[in-house]
């Protein structure tokens, strides 16, 4: 085969040492890639995936501004201690009972209780509950939703049809019942292997709700996985020497991660209405400690008085957070779509 | 003693329409530094032979017999463990399609070092550096700053490097490259194929190069396997093949070359028919139908691949029945 350009790789094989050739600069390079033909890919703005993803993130105005309401809803509720001066469950002193029932004000944002109780600093406290519980849930679920889609993906074949029916199976569940009847079991446990912390607390809580949550993320992840192992870089891999587990972990999970992140993000609303749902019920966290869910729960009887504030401002914060979840995730999906041409 | 032994491969593939007989008894040896190549159209069974030797030959399809050995060990009685220690350290392949050759979420050099990281280095900065170097090596220019680059950030000619780089990362004994240079354009395939050649000068490795294109061939192979419908049909050395061609289908092949003394606006020569239905291949010669040489016994029974010519110190092998007389043919005819 004749060299159009009439060079020898060979002497450029001698010449370009990997040390040097990070030396080079910017007019050698341009000689170099007109030696070797090659176009010259527009090095300027050096875009690397993750910072792409970010930059289309951030022109997305609602998905942006959630994030920011999200962070400072969760500052917030992080530094409930210093951000309010009240206890959440104060002791029942003549004083706290003086301030029962007022409506909201500067001294209470969100009005007090019948016990006098300030109304905002226990929002704040059942905050940080239910974004454990959200947070908890979303890692939990994608563990085992990604663990299970990913060997079903992999795999193929009847390890596939066995685990989906297995996914299946719990996709048909009742899932309102089946979470009640879980979180009214005091005593849960593994099996009978080992304990589980009852859904009263925030740990027992998160469990059963990624109990009936991993579905919809192994079925994402096995579809991924069945397409992404048919592509022409995971031969390559597998003829460089990786091992199934190295494949997966090191080729084809990268590439899922997108629909995860989203996956992921959705799972946190999600999991926060459940808790909701479950503590309204009287299955969840139990008083005295506060979940969104619980101060709903207890404030119920107050719809249609004019203590309907003590059920209106928890119940915006929980519209508020999962309205702000679901933008951040839609931001998300619009960002890490690959077809996206904007 | 040859390096790689291919001898009587078998490779069948169960579809919804019955048994694919993909490759049927495939032989060939590759000496050590040398470069075999193999031609042959689309579906003639050369990508398969060649995952057949890595190994990687996954199901619908199965080895169904035949032997291969490779450095002494053969691998059809390898375990997966074993086999693993192998790709992409002795063994190495380079594909056909570098766009996706390249995991899209991974930096380049990542990429590369993950290869030295599963056999040669254990320390992952040593690897990087290493990477940065394989890939000056294969003329990316400022290789140390395009290893950190993504694989959407390199053109086609530039990815396929990558590859290259890839493979002769852990020092192979046998390199195979299976069409490396069909989706570049034709600049862009000569560079390649230089760096290729210089890659394997450099490190020593014997290489099966797998291309439908003659051109590639002769200047690049020392030797040349002709498969036709799953079968070596002829085998010879560079002169052996192009100058000495004795079987219908390699002198068919070269006949549909186009050249540039050719009248113009002539149309192009081709070989009449089309190749066989493998999932029902004929008794005898797969060429049969086509060939215009054919005679009663070809129909019959399937010639095997046998020494033709003088037995000098190259073996040249034609699996016709009327090789000896092909090449009195074509004594008696001035070349066209």
């Amino acid at each position: 085969m004749s060299d159009p350009f009439g060079h020898d790789p060979r002497r450029r094989l001698r010449e370009s040492g990997a040390g040097e050739a990070a030396a080079v600069s910017t007019s050698a390079l341009l000689d170099s890639a007109v030696e070797t033909g090659e176009e010259i890919v527009d090095s300027a703005p050096i875009r690397s995936n993750t910072r792409l993803v970010a930059f289309r993130f951030f022109r997305h105005k609602l998905a942006v501004g959630s994030l920011v309401v999200l962070v400072l809803i969760a500052a917030l509720a992080a530094l409930a201690p210093v951000v309010s001066p009240y206890d959440f469950n104060p002791p029942l002193t003549a004083e706290v009972l003086d301030e029962a029932r007022q409506p909201p004000s500067w001294d209470h944002l969100f009005g007090t209780d019948k016990l006098g109780r300030d109304q905002f600093t226990r929002v704040l406290y059942a905050l940080q509950k239910s974004l454990l519980v959200g947070l908890g849930v979303a890692v939990l679920s994608v563990v085992l939703g990604v663990t299970v889609g990913a060997i079903a993906g992999y795999r193929g074949g009847w390890v596939d049809s066995l685990l989906m029916r297995f996914t299946d199976l719990f996709l048909v569940l009742p899932a309102l019942a089946v979470l009640l009847i879980l979180a009214k079991n005091p005593e849960p446990s593994l099996f009978g292997l080992f304990d589980l912390p009852p859904a009263t607390e925030v740990w027992g809580m998160i469990i059963v709700i990624s109990i009936l949550g991993w579905m919809a993320m192994a079925r994402i992840v096995r579809g991924e996985f069945l397409s992404l192992r048919e592509k022409e870089y995971v031969d390559a891999a597998r003829a460089a020497g990786a091992s199934g587990p190295r494949i997966v972990v090191r080729h084809l999970l990268p590439n899922a991660i997108g629909s995860i992140v989203v996956f992921a993000t959705l799972e946190v609303g999600l999991a926060i209405l459940t808790e909701a749902t479950l503590s309204f019920l009287g299955a969840g966290i139990e008083l005295p400690d506060v979940s969104l869910g619980n101060l709903i729960s207890d404030a119920e009887d107050t719809v249609g008085t004019d203590l309907s504030y003590l059920i209106l401002f928890p119940g915006l914060v929980l519209f508020l957070i999962v309205l702000c979840v679901n933008f951040v995730g839609d931001g998300l999906r619009d960002a890490l779509d690959p077809k996206a041409t904007r | 003693m040859s390096l790689l032994t291919v001898e009587e491969l078998h490779v069948e593939f169960a579809t919804h329409s019955g048994v694919v007989q993909a490759v049927n008894g495939v032989s060939l040896s590759v000496a050590r530094g040398e470069t075999l190549a193999i031609v042959g159209e689309s579906g003639s069974g050369k990508t398969v032979s060649a995952l057949s030797i890595m190994g990687l030959i996954q199901k619908p399809g199965r080895i169904a017999s035949g032997s291969i050995e490779f450095d002494g060990a053969a691998l059809d009685t390898l375990d997966e463990r074993a086999y693993r220690r192998l790709r992409g350290g002795d063994l190495a392949m380079i594909f056909q399609d570098p766009l996706s050759s390249l995991n899209p979420a991974f930096r380049v050099g990542d990429q590369i070092a993950e290869a030295l990281l599963q056999h040669t280095y254990d320390k992952k900065d040593a690897a990087r550096r290493e990477a940065a170097r394989l890939l000056g090596i294969v003329g990316i220019p400022q290789a140390g700053e395009r290893a950190r680059d993504y694989p959407h950030q390199f053109s086609g000619g530039m990815r396929q490097r990558a590859m290259i780089a890839m493979a002769i990362a852990n020092k192979p004994k046998l390199l195979i490259a299976d069409e490396p240079t069909t989706a570049l354009d034709v600049t862009i395939q000569a560079q390649v194929l230089e760096v290729l050649r210089a890659a394997q000068h450099d490190t020593d490795a014997a290489m099966l190069l797998i291309t439908h294109d003659l051109g590639i061939v002769a200047g690049t192979a020392d030797r040349v396997a002709v498969m036709y419908a799953g079968r070596v049909v002829e085998e010879g050395t560079l002169d052996d093949i192009f100058y000495r061609p004795r079987h219908p289908y390699t002198i068919g092949l070269l006949g549909s070359l186009p050249r540039l003394d050719d009248d113009r606006g002539a149309p192009l020569r081709t070989i009449p028919g089309t190749p066989p239905n493998l999932l029902r291949l004929p008794r005898g010669c797969a060429l049969a139908p086509r060939c215009p040489f054919v005679i009663d016994r070809c129909r019959a029974e399937r010639p095997p691949l046998e020494a033709v010519g003088e037995a000098g110190e190259t073996v040249h092998r034609s699996a016709c029945f009327r090789a000896s007389e092909l090449g009195a043919l074509e004594a008696n005819e001035a070349t066209p």
